[in-house]
């Protein structure tokens, strides 16, 4: 067995903050002229990894601590929630500073933006923005290392060398362990960075190497890992809480007096109501807490509560989807506009149009949401898994009117996130009843039920899609219409996408036909409205591939081959020309959108599952493929439908270039869940409404795949770029193109044309 | 006062009989591997061993799991099958957020108990009750082939 056994300590044995501010000098001076630096630069930073709050670090004392028995502690100050960052990260650091991973711990940070730099886990981010500096964090602490056992030998540091958890010098034969250097981060001044050389990439043991690491996967498989439920105290007590069942409605009396007869409940409290738009305030409603869940969840059901009228009342997901689709028909809000299109649409030889439907759906993260906290004289500590520990930690601080210094958060293992854990609503559920019950830990638990009732939604979506051809059968227009409630809505008032949004997949579309119009209507949120892994690509992409592969039959050609004329000859081509303003937050100089790329990963994913090959009746091959979080992913999905629309997923294949691969095996594990979960989602993903309600409540009615709806034969295929690239996201890409690929694989199969998600019972 | 064996040691705890195991385990005893998903014995999540066989720990109440054997996650290392899955799930690199993969371990060992050598619709048909919301299930067949094939080579 490869990976070695690591504990998950919550708490951080690198470095306190205390120790940390005395250890670089004067504590105003460092802070000061951190503060200035990041003025005077704020011009230039507004790229990668310096753009996001608080920044990147790269100092070893605040990320490596060695101890005298050889045991060295790497902190993650980014989110573990399956993507393998704690292991990915640490692997980076183990790898340049010389150490033995089997002798390195994972400890997880708590949320500290001054200490860590930026720690907010979503947008594909954590690698792309953290490989660099990690990197430059082991390199100076091997730097460190070397100069430490120089002086102790008194011989010049060219001459020692660090390699495999031990300095030694050659001419003398003498070796130093790194236990017996355990004092180095304290006593060794760090060197400047710019002087510190990093190992050559054919020296690297664990960056891009082919191997199975994991800091976590004996503890998780053994029990013994923390996730957010799994923190506990002496004299803890635990909550649920009866929330209101639309958006906009709140309690406004309730009779508890059957609760507080059941035994083992403590008290019934009222939690603040948040106005829309709400962020990330609780939603309100009245608090059970008790000796345990149980208990806490029966004394919920005895509750009587009257709940207000709420604006949204009325939200009826069938009727909604009519007004979206009325939307999509009309002229709306123009994005970006080339060529003429209008021309291009009175002078085609043949026109085709059609629109996409894809419902809310929800994370329903196996962990369901959780937090614990305790208030201790005027100091509140919480545990929570979040994705986002500092946001979580100054929403928390806010909503109890404390000093975000008087808090702590504690970031445990998520037990799945996608988006849904950078909202930390739940914390502040946690932190308002611990703050009114002073010196008791409180648990938070929410049930599937609240879960998939107060979810912050995927948006509602009509993607509607025009376009024609001349007398060549070539594309001469392309228009694309989205309309979607914004996730804006949450934050403030907002009919129209963001920015960001729009470049989801929408305005950014790389195809080189001469006439395009990209718009967005209008669109109202009657619920709170989230990211969700990939977020708007996901409609998108299913729109888009969908779409293309309508027109590659609509003219008779083969799909691969009237994608690959639409991409046209490779282009590089600069975001801002297709109103791509945000490119996810990577300067456009770096991250252009390199349609060769595209080109390579459909045309590899292709090849691999054998497209054009012979298939019996009743069997298809479908593609997709798509950019997002400035990475390319194609998929081709093989699928047979049997009598009675029984669906069958056969072999799925994937190529995928996120640039350079540090942990190979951590990127198949993305694409392959990102695989599961887009079938899913395609199958049967579906929150609906009816008066203003989540109708699902639980696993019945919100099904997730299971195990027989994976795909029998599941590859992924790294694309090597070929040239010099900047890192892409890797958590996300994976999942846009997959009910694409799906649904054109059913239309091979059966000539059964699906635009409307989920799939549901439309086979049979 | 209710009486339970749990991982072989036999404890006392006061509960109601409606309780399910599950909050038993994890608020009264402390058995946190053991993990909650749905309530209502669809995830998986809180798969345990009631004398030796896969039981749903939400809908088990803790009147029924009385004087019974109960075999949790922190428990099942000790048995040689128990061992074998939890050592191939890492080699293979199963565990993505590994919330549910308490209940796939424990299932994974009730499958390889009564069936040694599964085959692929054997493991989808047996493992179908435990959801993964990362997506893992393709590992998970690895996982349970290997451990087999492992099982085989050096019987329990």
């Amino acid at each position: 067995m490869k990976s070695p056994v690591k504990n998950f300590s919550m708490s951080n044995h690198g470095l306190n903050r205390r120790k940390f501010i005395q250890g670089v000098g004067a504590t105003g001076a460092l802070i000061l002229t951190a503060n200035w630096s990041w003025a005077e630069q704020a011009e230039e930073k507004k790229y990668g990894g310096d753009s996001q709050p608080g920044g990147v670090k790269h100092d070893p004392r605040i990320f490596i601590a060695i101890h005298e028995d050889g045991r060295v502690d790497i902190t993650c100050a980014r989110v573990e929630m399956g993507q393998g960052i704690r292991t990915s990260l640490a692997l980076v650091v183990a790898d340049e500073m010389e150490a033995d991973w089997e002798q390195c711990r994972v400890i997880q940070a708590p949320g500290d933006r001054v200490i860590y730099g930026n720690q907010n886990t979503d947008g594909s981010r954590s690698m792309r923005h953290w490989f660099s500096p990690m990197r430059r964090c082991g390199a100076t602490a091997r730097a460190m290392l070397e100069q430490a056992a120089a002086d102790q030998w008194q011989v010049a540091v060219s001459e020692v060398v660090a390699a495999n958890h031990a300095v030694s010098h050659a001419k003398t034969g003498r070796s130093l362990a790194y236990g017996a250097l355990a004092g180095t981060m304290e006593s060794v001044s760090v060197p400047d960075s710019a002087t510190v050389k990093l190992k050559d990439e054919n020296d690297h043991r664990y960056i891009g190497r082919e191997q199975t690491l994991s800091a976590d996967g004996m503890d998780i498989v053994s029990g013994s890992a923390t996730y957010g439920a799994d923190v506990r105290f002496d004299n803890m007590v635990y909550a649920v809480i009866a929330r209101p069942p639309c958006l906009g409605s709140r309690a406004e009396s309730w009779d508890d007096s059957e609760t507080l007869k059941v035994p083992g409940v403590i008290r019934v409290m009222a939690i603040k109501s948040a106005a829309i738009p709400t962020a990330f305030s609780p939603l309100g409603g009245v608090a059970v807490v008790a000796e345990n869940t149980w208990a806490a969840m029966r004394g919920r059901d005895a509750l009587k509560v009257k709940w207000s009228s709420s604006p949204n009342d009325g939200y009826e997901s069938g009727a909604y989807r009519k007004v979206m689709e009325e939307a999509a028909l009309k002229p709306a809000r123009v994005l970006r506009e080339q060529g003429d299109l209008d021309k291009a649409f009175a002078e085609a030889d043949k026109k085709h149009q059609a629109s996409y439907y894809l419902p809310h759906i929800a994370h329903a993260t196996m962990e369901p949401p959780v937090a614990t906290a305790l208030l201790k004289g005027n100091f509140l500590e919480a545990w929570t898994p979040t994705q986002a520990p500092q946001e979580a930690r100054s929403t928390m601080a806010a909503h109890v009117g404390m000093a975000e210094d008087k808090t702590r958060l504690n970031i445990t293992l998520l037990g799945g996130g996608f988006g849904r854990k950078s909202k930390p609503d739940f914390l502040c559920e946690a932190a308002e009843i611990a703050v009114a019950m002073p010196g008791r830990a409180v648990r938070v638990q929410w049930t599937r039920e609240d879960d998939l009732a107060h979810d912050y939604f995927h948006t509602v979506s009509v993607e509607y899609l025009a376009a024609s051809f001349d007398q060549q059968g070539k594309t001469t227009g392309w228009l694309h219409r989205s309309v979607a409630p914004s996730i804006m809505t949450v934050f403030m008032e907002s009919e129209y996408q963001a920015d960001w949004e729009s470049n989801m997949g929408h305005n950014n579309t790389p195809f080189a036909v001469p006439n395009q119009r990209i718009e967005n209507a209008t669109a109202q949120a009657h619920t709170r409205i989230g990211w969700f892994r990939s977020v708007s690509n996901i409609p998108r992409a299913f729109a888009v591939q969908s779409f293309v592969n309508e027109l590659a039959q609509q003219s008779g050609r083969d799909h691969l081959e009237f994608y690959l004329e639409l991409l046209a000859e490779d282009r590089v081509i600069d975001p801002l020309d297709v109103n791509d303003v945000w490119n996810h937050g990577e300067n456009p100089e770096l991250y252009p959108i390199d349609t060769g790329r595209l080109r390579r990963v459909i045309q590899k994913a292709a090849k691999k599952a054998g497209w054009g090959k012979k298939l019996p009746a009743g069997r298809g091959l479908g593609l997709a493929v798509h950019y997002s979080f400035v990475s390319y992913v194609a998929a081709v999905l093989e699928v047979e439908v049997a009598a009675g629309g029984r669906l069958v997923v056969h072999n799925a294949t994937m190529a995928v270039d996120c640039g350079p691969q540090i942990n190979p095996d951590r990127i198949r594990a993305q694409m392959e869940g990102s695989c599961v979960m887009g079938i899913g989602l395609a199958l049967s993903g579906e929150i609906s409404f009816r008066d203003g309600r989540a109708v699902q409540s639980n696993f019945d009615g919100y099904q997730i795949p299971r195990m027989p709806q994976a795909p029998r034969s599941l590859s992924v295929h790294l694309v090597d770029p070929g040239k010099e690239v900047e890192l892409g996201g890797v958590g996300e890409p994976g999942l846009p193109p997959i009910a694409p690929a799906l649904c054109n694989a059913i239309h091979a199969a059966t000539g059964k044309r699906i635009r409307a998600l989920p799939i549901g019972d439309q086979l049979a | 006062m209710t009486s339970l064996t749990v991982n072989g040691k036999t404890i006392d705890i006061s509960a109601p009989d409606d309780m399910p195991l599950l909050w038993a385990l994890r608020d009264l005893l402390g058995y946190t591997g053991t993990k909650f998903g749905c309530g209502i014995g669809l995830c998986g999540s809180c798969t345990i061993h009631l004398d030796g066989n896969p039981v749903r720990s939400c809908q088990t109440p803790v009147s029924a799991a009385s004087g019974r054997k109960i075999t949790t996650i922190e428990g099942i290392g000790s048995d040689p099958v128990g061992d074998a899955v939890q050592k191939s799930w890492v080699a293979e690199g199963v565990p993505q957020c590994g919330y549910c993969q308490a209940g796939q371990v424990m299932s994974a060992t009730a499958l390889l108990k009564s069936n040694p050598t599964p085959d692929d619709e054997a493991i989808d048909n047996y493992m179908s009750g435990n959801l993964c919301r990362c997506g893992t299930y393709n590992r998970i067949r690895t996982a349970i082939l290997t451990a087999s094939a492992s099982l085989k080579e050096d019987p329990a």
